[in-house]
């Protein structure tokens, strides 16, 4: 074996040194360096936050209110977030809807029912790999399917087509982390259940959703958070850089068959536009997205945290 | 399919001394993993009201031919069982019989205890529930059950309690408790106390006594002086290394009463191994 | 159904009184295929990637010049679809990310893996899961604003605010946790024996990690970095924003703007007059996506076998 190989070969003389009990100057610095790697990367996570917020404070702190409710405008001290917060919210739902049932349910078909033979090991195989795909991607088949074929249904360049596109882009992911939290549930828990005479589904229902399901719910709050952060799909998807047309509430569901935005279109629209305080305006609506997300992000981590430590 | 009893018992090598009404023979019994054979012409008969034990070596087969009682084995990819498994007359591998059925009416304890997650009471009740039994009989079957499974004192004030909370060798009885409510007629244990200490080992023994009257118990154990100590006929298992290859396959080598297998068996294996020689 | 009516086995039974519930069998199967149907629908979805691309970039490759393939940028509503272009300028973003996110989240790993006690671990870990949340969009934002003026024009004056080198440190962020978790993953699957091994043979904690823990783990840490690789190579919105996405012309410079595969598609959807143009501008959109597709699907099923054969080691 490779790691035997080594060491015979290196092993020797590092041990003379090492006897010596002189301080180990080179460790030292090996671990230094890997410590400041890791410096680094909590750096650069605050500066990111700290740039972030610095720029968009002004905004946040002195019209939060219509800045959240406004609509996106040409002149930046007017302009708003509220089109994409409908847009980002309604992607949401959808998304939850789609990706959770069926992703959970193909990884029970996987995990639970599918014989152990190459075409499951296909299937799954096909399924990490499809995780793997750039998001954009998944925007042509999305619009190629939603936009354009499905048009009847989803009434075509809408929120529902962007939700969908965003659903098949997460879904892959759910069903590994779903397999995943459905695989650690240990064999003598089913075992238990089919020896007093339960059925399948029985066992899966009373037993094995039960144990793995803060295994699941945080795969799923994961990829919700990602779900939220995409634009690259839906801008393929059509969703409009500037002012939506569509004037309904928050929480109409209207929204889903008219043309729309969302909280990354609105950033990356508004990120490129030049003109005077165009900037900040940026960063406050990525304050509000960040919170949106890493608040789902945070919540997954901590239920897994919370889980780990029961068992 | 109805098999011939007599003709069931009457079997090269392994012939059961003479045994009213068997709840369960195996007849010409073979089990696959895939390609290889894992289980070779097992040929046996378990009398009502009795404890067989099954004893031998790791990897001969014991605890397989256990799970091919109340079809366990099914749930393993790949094995495939050929010949018969009666039970009460009737062909446990008949395409019409329900596996779901087969196992509410013959329960199995395992190796480690195994409680669900969840309270003493609704360990208890999973089974009948999901048989369909109403609700209001739950209480009762919960007190009979764990009165049977000799817990109820310890355990009468806490049912609400997580089953988790209990100690190894009340787990395990808990899980006797649980394959009894379900009302079957035979109890499987695979090597219920090896991962018990000999306090609690010497109580599930106690309890094996007292369940004898109800039930018929199959035991497989790695522990020859359990068997000696519980069983009324033991089974003895060996393994058989194919020469050309090195696959191995278990083999039935001799079955009889117990006393006759510990004092006076009349194959030299099962004498080497009884003795310590071998294994 | 009261206990009392659950059968007592007596006597000899016959086949109906093992047959089972005929409800409850009738329930399973159609759980089943349930079941069934949804693990059919992502390799539906598969197909149907594969699928559209393929035909749309058939027709885009039938009908374009194909001479137009190789000029000097990718303006597609003109009939310009210069292929080197759009390589190019991906090659250069995703050697910057890899660069930086190689080396760093490497070095991570290692870190969390072999030196940081738990409670360290239960610190910076979420720290790392933190920053695989956040949004591209934002990085793209963090990239063009603070990235570009910061240091790359700190380390070349000319260069525009929107550059590649920009947009590959902006994808360099995105990957570090990508890179140090798969890692992570692969090293600490390594074997404590071994650890226990070079320890008792008197080696250090360098020595073991570097001499040891890193062979062993070595086919993990090939993987993860080309995960990470086809992650770059896949990401659109930070190149979009930060990489110069209106400058199609052909650059070798990383100082320069230009267009990746993933921000041309994005550009050219996005456009005002989204997807029509000339009639090849929508099907260069497929081509470009499938050329996308193969690489990313290629690197991607090359780092799963990688790893499944890692798995299997240990």
């Amino acid at each position: 074996m490779a790691v035997a190989r080594v060491l015979d070969a290196g092993m020797a003389d590092r041990v003379k040194v090492s006897l010596t009990g002189a301080r180990d100057g080179r460790g030292f610095l090996f671990r230094t360096l890997l410590q400041l790697a890791l410096l680094l990367t909590v750096v650069i996570l605050a500066a990111l936050l700290v740039q972030v917020l610095t720029l968009g404070w002004e905004t946040l702190a002195t019209r939060l209110g219509d800045f959240l409710t406004a609509e996106s405008r040409s002149r930046a001290h007017e302009a708003g977030v509220f089109q994409g917060l409908r847009g980002t919210l309604w992607i949401g739902v959808i998304t939850t809807l789609v990706a959770f049932p069926l992703g959970v349910s193909a990884a029970v078909y996987l995990e639970e029912y599918a014989p152990r033979n190459r075409m499951t090991a296909f299937i799954e195989l096909n399924i990490r790999n499809l995780a793997g795909v750039p998001s954009v991607v998944y925007g042509i088949l999305a619009y190629t399917i939603f936009v354009t074929l499905l048009r009847p249904v989803t009434g075509g360049k809408t929120a529902l087509s962007g939700a969908l596109a965003v659903a098949v882009l997460v879904l892959p992911v759910v069903i590994i982390t779903s397999a995943e939290a459905i695989r650690a549930v240990p064999d003598s828990l089913r075992e238990a259940g089919f020896g007093v005479g339960a059925t399948r589904w029985e066992v899966i229902r009373s037993h094995v959703l039960p144990y793995a399901a803060p295994g699941i719910l945080t795969g799923t709050l994961l990829s919700l958070g990602r779900a939220l952060g995409e634009a690259a799909p839906l801008i393929l998807v059509g969703a409009v850089a500037g002012s939506v047309g569509y004037s309904g509430g928050l929480l109409d569901p209207g929204q889903l068959r008219e043309q729309f935005t969302a909280m990354p279109i609105v950033i990356a629209t508004w990120s490129t536009n030049a003109r005077p305080g165009f900037d900040q305006i940026t960063a406050a609506a990525i304050v509000v997205l960040l919170v949106v997300v890493l608040m789902a992000n945070a919540a997954a981590i901590g239920l897994r945290n919370r889980f780990e430590k029961k068992r | 399919m109805t098999v011939d009893l007599d003709s069931a018992v009457v079997a090269k090598g392994a012939v059961a001394p003479p045994a009213p009404l068997p709840v369960l023979t195996a007849n010409d019994l073979q089990v696959y993993y895939g390609d290889f054979q894992a289980v070779r012409n097992v040929h046996l008969a378990i009398p009502r009201n009795e404890i067989v034990a099954m004893i031998g070596p790791s990897g001969c087969g014991k605890s397989t031919v256990l799970r091919c009682f109340n079809r366990m084995n099914e749930l393993i990819d790949g094995c495939r069982v050929t010949g018969h498994v009666c039970y009460h007359g009737v062909d446990l591998y008949d395409p019409r019989v329900d596996a779901v059925e087969v196992r509410r009416r013959i329960g199995m304890v395992f190796q480690k205890p195994n409680p669900f997650p969840k309270s003493v009471y609704e360990n208890v009740v999973f089974g009948p529930r999901i048989a369909g039994v109403a609700r209001a009989e739950f209480d009762g079957i919960v007190e009979s059950s764990l009165r049977k499974a000799a817990l109820w004192d310890e355990v009468k004030d806490r049912l609400k309690a997580s089953a988790l909370g209990l100690s190894g060798g009340q787990q395990q009885r808990l899980c006797i408790a649980r394959a009894i409510a379900s009302n079957p007629d035979v109890l499987l244990m695979d090597e219920p106390c090896s991962a018990l200490d000999p306090i609690a080992t010497g109580r599930i023994e106690d309890l094996m006594h007292e369940l004898k009257a109800d039930y018929t118990i199959v035991i497989v154990t790695h522990n020859m002086q359990q068997a000696a100590r519980v069983s009324d006929r033991t089974a003895f298992f060996t393994v058989e290394v194919s020469s050309d290859s090195d696959r191995r396959t278990g083999v039935l080598v001799e079955y009889d009463d117990t006393e006759k297998i510990f004092s006076n068996p009349s194959d030299s294996r099962t004498e080497n191994y009884v003795t310590g020689r071998f294994g | 159904m009261a206990m009392t009516d659950l059968p007592l086995a007596t006597g000899v039974l016959s086949i109906g009184d093992l047959a089972g519930n005929r409800r409850r069998r009738g329930r399973e199967r159609r759980v089943r295929r349930f079941f069934v149907a949804a693990a059919l629908t992502s390799l539906v979805i598969s197909a149907l990637i594969v699928g559209s691309l393929a035909v749309e970039a058939g027709r885009f490759v039938l009908s374009v010049d194909l001479s137009a393939l190789w000029t000097t940028g990718w303006f597609p509503r003109e009939g310009f679809f210069d292929v080197k272009t759009l390589i190019t300028a991906t090659l250069i973003v995703t050697a910057v990310a890899m660069l930086v996110a190689g080396p760093i989240g490497f070095a991570t790993a290692v870190y969390l893996s072999e030196y940081a006690g738990a409670r360290t671990r239960r610190l910076l870990k979420p720290v790392l899961e933190t920053l695989a949340g956040v949004p591209s969009v934002v990085l793209g934002f963090f990239a063009l604003t603070w990235i570009s003026p910061h240091i790359v024009q700190w380390i070349e004056p000319a260069a525009p605010l929107s550059n590649l080198a920009s947009a590959g440190l902006g994808v360099a962020i995105l990957t570090i946790p990508l890179v140090a978790s798969v890692s992570e993953d692969a090293m600490s699957s390594v074997p404590r024996s071994l650890r226990e091994a070079a320890s008792g043979l008197g080696a250090r904690r360098m020595t073991t990690s570097l001499r040891v823990v890193v062979p062993a783990a070595v086919s993990g840490l090939v993987a993860a970095a080309i995960l990470a690789t086809s992650r770059a190579i896949g990401e659109t919105m930070v190149v979009l924003i930060a990489g110069g996405a209106d400058q199609a012309q052909f650059t070798a410079s990383p100082f320069q703007p230009s267009l990746t595969m993933t921000a041309a598609m994005a550009s050219l959807a996005g456009g005002s007059d989204a997807v029509v143009g000339q009639g090849n501008a929508y099907q260069s959109l497929f081509f470009v996506g499938l050329m996308l597709f193969l690489i990313t699907f290629g690197l991607n099923v090359a780092a799963n076998r990688i790893v499944r054969r890692v798995r299997q080691k240990y």
